[in-house]
């Protein structure tokens, strides 16, 4: 479903040009959930923005669903991959309510029955009705995520870019919402690749992952790899010593990478 | 050394005034502590982060309690004299986020004198900062001391940060979720610093987190709070035979590397827990 080759992205020129994303590759197969992991500046949103067609100034070769992709990118091949951000509370227009928020999309791309498409889609996220004409600052942080996974659905894509979806989220919500998450990728045969710092996440949502350090993939792992602790390179394993609580003997052997 | 508990807290009550009537957002809380690391713990409006600020004096809402003593000292009717010779210098707190909680208009070298302001002045404050930055383990305390916040990363910030709350060498410092902005790796080596101080400097430390799991492995005792009361008080090494199911439920929810399961548990909850916890 979305194959990535030799892709590179830089910000800035000259001495100032950052390299933030160098000669990765992956693909990820119809239905699977991949993931991204790595600590802030790894790159890992920067490849999702990419993706999603935000950031047109990358090179290498990118697909979805067998189409190439460049930097203009038709509109429908823009309806097939949707984003989820990370931050529920910017991520939503405070002066719209639900319904302007689900509609607008639907305008922008020609679906008919607005109506129809906008009360399933609140039900299929576990909201009902009564969230229709509600404002942002009226709902709960997992209420609003609820709201920005309606939003990418209901243009029904084949891909769902999910970006540190739970991060803001207190973890009791955020268990709700990975079920939710999970629930709709077996009903819909969506294709997902999530972005996340916490290895606990990407290890129960994905099957797949690369961890990624300063723009490179340090290395391709399962998640079985990672429960049983096979994993290869120095960094991906203090990572994973990282994820498992405060020992300060594990601290005291950390190495700068 | 002063043997005695450095704080007591009796009934504290915190409300609110809003439009729509009077919020009760922390509501008979107790606890005492000593030099050791407490930690609070709840989710978002459990009351965790109100309750620390009201040991400074700094949350706006109204606070009454029984009791809320430092060293024996009550905290409830001070002067505005009287804070400035605790807060920031007895009792010190850390913030969540760097970015927002360093001055952007000042070097960090300035920010450590200010922090240092009638205690220590000219080329001996000068020293204790360098002092203070390479006991927070930077490595070139010299080029922080000169950086602008904005030249710093979230780790460097956060432990320039931890080293201005030290200068004047407090009793007590109340940390408001202070690793969370940051990553892993660098989050762990910061908790080892706040770690070491604590065991070096003798001080007492009140950990304001909604992590049950980092809680557990980190500090000494926990506290966890919900719709602003205590609901259960444990070691944290005991913290897997946790008897309230709010407890039970914040410990089984998070996704586990180790244990995959295909659905993840959902929280329940229960009215009651809202009702008055009986002491």
């Amino acid at each position: 479903m979305i194959e990535i080759e030799n892709l590179s992205i830089s910000f800035g020129h000259g001495a100032d040009q950052v390299d933030a994303v160098k000669n990765v590759g992956f693909s990820v197969a119809p239905g699977e959930s991949y993931g991204l992991v790595g600590e802030s500046g790894s790159g890992k949103s920067t490849i999702l923005r990419a993706l999603a067609g935000l950031n047109p100034f990358w090179s290498g070769h990118m697909a979805i669903a067998g189409q190439k992709l460049t930097a203009e990118r038709p509109r429908a091949l823009r309806r097939l991959v949707q984003m989820v951000f990370q931050d529920p509370f910017g991520s939503l227009h405070p002066k719209h309510t639900v319904d302007r928020i689900l509609s607008e999309p639907l305008a922008i791309h020609g679906f008919d029955d607005v109506e129809t498409r906008v009360r399933a889609a609140l039900e299929r996220v576990g909201l009902g009705p009564a969230f229709r004409f509600r404002y942002p600052h009226q709902l709960s942080g997992g209420q609003r995520q609820r709201v920005a996974i309606a939003r990418a659905l209901i243009l029904e894509p084949k891909v769902v870019l999910l970006d540190e979806p739970t991060s803001a989220l207190d973890v009791s919500i955020q268990a709700e919402v990975l079920n939710l998450l999970t629930d709709l990728r077996q009903q819909l045969g969506l294709t997902y690749v999530l972005v996340s710092h916490d290895l606990g996440v990407v290890a129960h949502m994905c099957a797949r992952l690369s961890i990624m350090r300063t723009g490179e993939v340090v290395e391709i792992a399962s998640a079985d790899d990672l429960s049983e602790g096979r994993l290869l390179h120095a960094y991906s394993r203090q990572l994973l010593i990282a994820s498992r609580g405060y020992d300060t003997q594990a601290i005291a052997a950390f190495g700068d990478f | 050394m002063d043997k005695g508990p450095i704080l007591e807290v009796e009934k504290l009550n915190i409300r609110f005034n809003t439009p729509v009537g009077v919020v009760h957002a922390v509501r008979d809380v107790s606890f005492t502590m000593g030099r050791e690391k407490l930690a609070i713990v709840g989710e978002s409006g459990s009351g965790k982060s109100q309750t620390g600020r009201a040991i400074l004096g700094l949350t706006p809402g109204k606070v009454t309690a029984q009791k809320l003593a430092f060293h024996g000292q009550t905290l409830l009717d001070l002067t505005p004299q009287q804070w400035r010779e605790i807060r920031g210098k007895r009792i010190a707190m850390v913030m969540q986020d760097p970015k927002y909680s360093l001055n952007p208009v000042m070097t960090i070298g300035d920010q450590l004198l200010e922090a240092a302001r009638g205690i220590k002045e000219g080329a001996a404050a000068r020293q204790h900062a360098l002092g203070m930055l390479a006991a927070v383990r930077i490595r070139d305390p010299e080029r922080v001391y000169r950086a602008w916040p904005h030249e710093l990363s979230g780790g460097m910030g956060q432990r320039a940060m931890i080293a201005m709350m030290l200068m004047a060498e407090p009793e007590l410092l109340i940390a408001d979720e202070p690793t969370s902005a940051l990553d892993v790796t660098v989050r762990l080596q910061v908790l080892a610093i706040l770690d070491d101080l604590v065991k070096t400097r003798h001080m007492g430390l009140i950990f304001i987190s909604h992590d049950l799991n980092l809680v557990r492995t980190f500090c000494d005792r926990v506290l966890v709070m919900y719709a602003g009361q205590v609901l259960e008080r444990l070691t944290a090494s005991e913290l897997e035979q946790a008897k309230h199911p709010y407890t039970r439920g914040l410990l089984v929810c998070p996704p586990e590397i180790d244990h995959r399961r295909a659905r993840l548990p959902v929280l329940q909850r229960d009215p009651s827990w809202m009702e008055p916890v009986q002491p």
